[in-house]
């Protein structure tokens, strides 16, 4: 049958019964790392250090003083964390070979509590796209690409195409984070949500992507993309175990003066039986162009099976959505004009051998370390910035943004709890497909369905649903009001336990198979 | 001095102006200064062109580098001449992922200083980038205040004398338009000779108040009072160590000259200035240059310029020429700056997390002005004399535990006081703390003179001795070189009849004299 999620008898429980030891289960995972090496979901693996940290673990464990649940448990981090002694390198040659000398407060946090850091994981570079195609070390490929639900579905357009061209992206830009997760090499990992750069992969990988309230996170140490706008996103195979990194990472750091003051109680999700006092939104704009008929279809069964249960379920408007795409891009280009202009090869990073002057040495790094990509985004930000454009573009854009973020403000306010959307406009694109169009057109077409949110800083968590005709997982999004991650995710939970999302049946994984993958298949370490 | 000669230009002009036909008087507060900033006079020759004259005016950026353990954003130590490098954190070297924290410390001495300079203090402020490239700014961009500053709109009433015998003083008041926090740069050292840059980022991100005053000054002298006052107030407060030598405090004028009447002409700023009289060489000299410049029928270029305190001259600055975009941006990771007056201080806020404006103010010291006015009123001292004894560290409080341990009457103390023991002390380049001379063993000295027990003349010596540091008592000394004015009349005639006996042979070629 269907394995059992979110329960806390599963791998935590395993580990502290002694069924399985920290050591083993990191053995395992590095192993899966590499046997499932092509799909290019890590930059870095930090073999030694994980297996260092297991041995700790394990040792707490024979002592009885486990830290806690997540004591022994293999997760990965986005490689846009500062993690000590482990690589750095945002997918970018700018950072290529740069060792941090401090954790981020994230990562710090999940060491302290027993985890085990197995490496980092691939992304767009600077996390600027939405495919996780765009990283010096290659594309993420998407683990489903060779599940068994993928292969009996997808038909060949040709038998001279190459099976190598059949393959799906992640989505982006935590893809690594996102297929790390999905191709069970780790229990959960860190990402990073901007313009849902972990909502989007963690719907393309069949993985529940949250993405907490701006400011319940410390950033420090997440190498920015948009200061105002970047949040540390959890990527987990349940809900549950979503609600449990979260309760381990959330709360005021001074070292990150954006977040809020107020103590953060890590809460565990209760099983919802009723769900008729909640009224769920449907934002009718979130019927956007391009959004596939087959997504469409999958919103509305949602959508009937809340009012089936008795919940209300209303048509909201967002009217100022549409413009969420150019208010984010004139937002976002700024910022990162402004971000990067540290990487100047002086203190740290790559620098070019470029001589005859120090300007001529900033401009040949910069021009080596930073791809077309993060130095279009440059270009347009310091546009942006001039002072004759000042006004004409960010402040309106700020403007815009205030609007975005009303529109959300009125549709809670009218006593909508929950709004449910898509997370996706379609299933993952092949590879191929995909690199067709440039990054800006992609990221503008893949992102109008989670950045609205990003510029009111909402909570927002995409739950895994069903898999597309073509055997590919689809998922949809709940957003909640600000700081309310326990009413949210435990909506979500209810949805998840109703859809029952069938789990990738992969080959490499299979040929693994024994009790301890068949914890980690069942998903949950929670 | 050489300052006051570079001022010759402009005042000859001026007054030449001000007493030619057709020219009334300027109606501008600017034009009153001008004329203030003239009564020191002097021979006046006729400029070149028959015209109005031409007012000066200076406006001065001044930044202060703020007296706290740490840095403005960081938590790396503050210090003077420290190894290369040893003091910058994470954050100071830009690394990636790190954030700004801002320092309460900091918050609150610009929150005294705009308090002390009569600013309104904005109770929301807030913090901008301000991009450019340069190799001691790891960021790429400054945290600054460039849309609402800490502070605003204040005033800074400043004195200087008005003749050359320090006897006359006109004081006078220059606005404030804002202070605002921002952080320091690293420093750059060119190696040219193997074309290399050293880059030190220990004053990377150390706080600085930047002091903007409005242009409401009109020579060298009058800028370099108003930083003088200005200097004494942040020390005062203890906001400010504003040592110029060691850059904690750093002057930029802003200086051009127009015709009364006319718009502000074109304007240059002077930076480099690294002392007070050079402030008011490097003022005076840029006037008399565009002056000069404008009147050989040359134009002024809005243009960064950098005093040269060997050759005593301005010259423009080469790295600065372009005109820079700094492209401001709302610094993200900061949050608006909030600050809680009595009023408005929520009842449930933890005391450690907010500042409040009302409390700080009740807790200002005594500024300059008013220690002066304390000083005038219950010593009896000339008003400049209470301008001396601030303007030296500690020497005040020196003169006035002399007062207190001597019968001596306060205005005869100043005189020891500002001609004897400043004199020793400039001499020999001495603090008033390090002075050899306590303010117990002057008091005892005065003592013996005002008991008459020794005469003013004997003690000038005994000081002299005193200032050999040699831990005599000034009575000691007397004794010892019997220094004694005689009370007794007999025994001084006994003393007149012995030196008359010893040298009898000069009595007697004396007397048919």
């Amino acid at each position: 049958g269907c394995p059992k999620r979110g329960l806390r008898s599963q791998v935590s429980a395993a580990l502290k019964e002694g069924r399985v030891t920290p050591t083993e289960l990191c053995q395992r995972c590095l192993a899966l790392i590499r046997s499932t090496k092509f799909l290019n979901a890590y930059i870095t693996v930090a073999e030694e250090t994980a297996l260092k940290q297991a041995e700790e673990a394990e040792e707490r464990y024979k002592r009885g003083q486990p830290l806690g649940i997540l004591d022994g448990i293999p997760i990965a981090v986005k490689d846009n964390f500062n993690t000590a002694g482990i690589e750095t390198t945002c997918a970018s040659n700018m950072l290529k070979g740069y060792i941090s000398p401090y954790n981020a407060t994230v990562v710090q946090k999940l060491l302290d509590q027993g985890a085990v850091l197995l490496g980092k994981t691939n992304l767009d570079e600077f996390a600027m796209g939405s495919g996780s195609t765009d990283g010096v070390f290659g594309p993420v490929r998407n683990p489903w690409s060779y599940s068994r639900q993928y292969k009996e579905k997808s038909v060949p357009k040709s038998h001279s195409e190459d099976k190598e061209f059949n393959w799906v992206i992640t989505g982006g830009s935590s893809g690594g984070s996102a297929a790390a997760v999905s191709s069970f090499t780790c229990f959960a990992a860190l990402g990073s949500d901007t313009g849902g750069s972990t909502r989007n992969p963690a719907a393309h990988c069949g993985v529940v992507g949250l993405k907490p309230t701006y400011g319940l996170i410390s950033r420090h140490g997440l190498i920015p993309l948009v200061n105002s706008m970047d949040v540390p996103g959890i990527l987990t195979r349940s809900v549950d175990d979503a609600a449990v990194l979260l309760g381990s990472l959330a709360g005021h750091d001074p070292k990150d003066s954006t977040t809020v003051q107020d103590n953060f109680k890590p809460f565990e999700l209760p099983n919802l039986t009723d769900v008729s006092k909640l009224s769920i939104g449907i934002p009718k704009e979130y019927n956007a162009p391009g959004l596939s008929s087959e997504i469409l279809a999958l919103w509305s069964k949602a959508a009937d099976l809340f009012k089936n249960a008795g919940a209300k379920v209303v048509e909201v408007s967002l009217p100022h959505t549409r413009y969420s795409i150019v208010c984010y891009h004139v937002l976002c280009t700024a910022e990162v004009a402004s971000n990067m202009a540290r990487f100047d090869g002086l203190e740290y990073g790559h620098r070019s051998d470029a001589k005859e002057s120090t300007e001529s040495m900033y401009a040949t790094t910069r021009r080596e370390g930073f791809n077309d990509v993060v130095r279009g985004r440059i270009l347009s930000g310091n546009y942006f910035l001039l002072k004759q454009n000042y006004e004409k573009y960010f402040v309106k854009a700020q403007k815009v943004r205030r609007l975005i973020a009303n529109d959300f403000v009125k549709v809670f306010r009218s006593g909508v709890d929950i709004l449910l959307t898509p997370t996706t406009l379609s299933d993952a694109a092949p590879y191929m497909e995909f690199i067709q169009e440039d990054n800006r057109t992609r990221s503008a077409q893949d992102d109008i369905l989670t950045q609205a949110d990003t510029c009111a800083g909402l909570p927002a968590v995409n739950v895994p649903t069903a898999l597309s005709e073509r055997g590919l997982p689809v998922g949809l999004q709940f957003i909640g009001r600000s700081f309310q991650e326990k009413q949210l995710l435990t909506v979500a939970k209810w949805f998840e336990k109703q859809v029952q999302f069938p789990v990738i049946q992969l080959e490499e994984v299979k040929r693994h198979d024994n009790d301890v993958f068949h914890h980690q298949k069942s998903a949950s370490f929670s | 001095m050489a300052a006051r000669g570079c001022g010759g230009v402009w005042r000859r002009a001026r007054q030449r102006g001000v007493a030619g036909p057709g020219s009334g008087p300027d109606p501008s507060p600017r034009g009153q200064r001008a004329v203030a900033c003239n009564t020191r006079g002097g021979a006046v020759p006729a400029g070149k062109s028959g015209l109005a004259p031409w007012v000066p005016v200076v406006g001065l950026e001044i930044h202060a580098q703020i007296s706290s353990n740490s840095k403005l954003f960081s938590g790396s130590q503050v210090q003077f001449a420290a190894p290369p490098n040893s003091l910058v954190s994470f954050f100071d070297a830009s690394l990636p992922g790190t954030l700004p924290v801002l320092n309460r410390r900091c918050v609150e001495a610009a929150v005294m200083t705009g308090l002390a300079l009569k600013c309104s203090i904005n109770k929301k402020s807030l913090f901008d980038r301000k991009h450019y490239f340069y190799a001691d700014l790891p960021a790429g961009y400054q945290i600054t205040q460039q849309r609402v500053p800490i502070a605003v709109n204040g005033s800074l009433s400043y004195s200087l004398c008005i003749d050359s015998k320090m006897s006359q003083m006109v004081t006078k008041i220059v606005r404030i338009k804002q202070i605002q926090l921002e952080q320091d740069s690293g420093k750059s050292l060119h190696d040219d000779t193997r074309s290399q840059t050293l880059v030190d980022l220990n004053r990377a991100g150390v706080g600085l108040m930047e002091v903007v005053m409005e242009p409401d000054m009109c020579c060298g002298e009058e800028a370099a009072a108003a930083v003088r006052e200005l200097q004494l107030i942040l020390q005062t407060l203890g906001s400010s160590q504003a040592v110029m030598a060691e850059g904690q405090l750093r002057v930029d004028a802003n200086v051009s000259v127009h015709r009364p009447g006319e718009p502000y002409g074109v304007r240059t700023e002077v930076k480099n200035i690294n002392s007070l009289r050079f402030l008011a060489k490097a003022v005076d000299y840029e006037i008399r240059r565009q002056i000069e410049e404008l009147e050989n029928g040359g134009t002024i270029l809005n243009e960064t310029r950098a005093f040269d305190s060997k050759l005593g001259c301005t010259v423009p600055m080469r790295d600065k020429e372009g005109k820079q975009d700094y492209r401001f941006m709302p610094e993200p990771n900061l949050p608006p700056l909030i600050l809680y007056d009595a009023k408005s201080l929520p009842a449930n806020m933890n005391h450690q997390q907010v500042i409040n404006i009302d409390w700080i103010h009740e807790r200002l010291p005594d500024l300059p002005s008013v220690k002066r006015e304390k000083l005038v009123e219950q010593y009896g001292i000339l008003p400049e004399h209470s301008f001396t004894l601030l303007n030296e560290d500690g020497l005040a409080e020196f003169f006035e535990s002399v007062v207190k341990q001597t019968q001596m009457e306060p205005k005869k103390v100043i005189g020891w006081i500002l001609n004897d023991l400043l004199s020793y002390l400039k001499q020999y380049s001495l603090t008033v703390k390090e002075s050899p001379v306590s303010s117990f063993l002057l008091a005892d000295l005065l003592n013996l003179l005002e008991k008459k027990e020794i005469s003013s003349t004997a003690a000038k010596q005994v000081l002299a001795e005193l200032w050999k540091g040699e831990g005599k008592t000034p009575l000691e000394i007397v004794k010892e070189q019997k220094l004694e004015l005689l009370q007794d009349q007999k025994e001084l005639e006994q003393i007149c009849q012995a030196v008359i006996d010893e040298q009898e042979n000069e009595v007697i070629m004396m007397v048919p004299g």
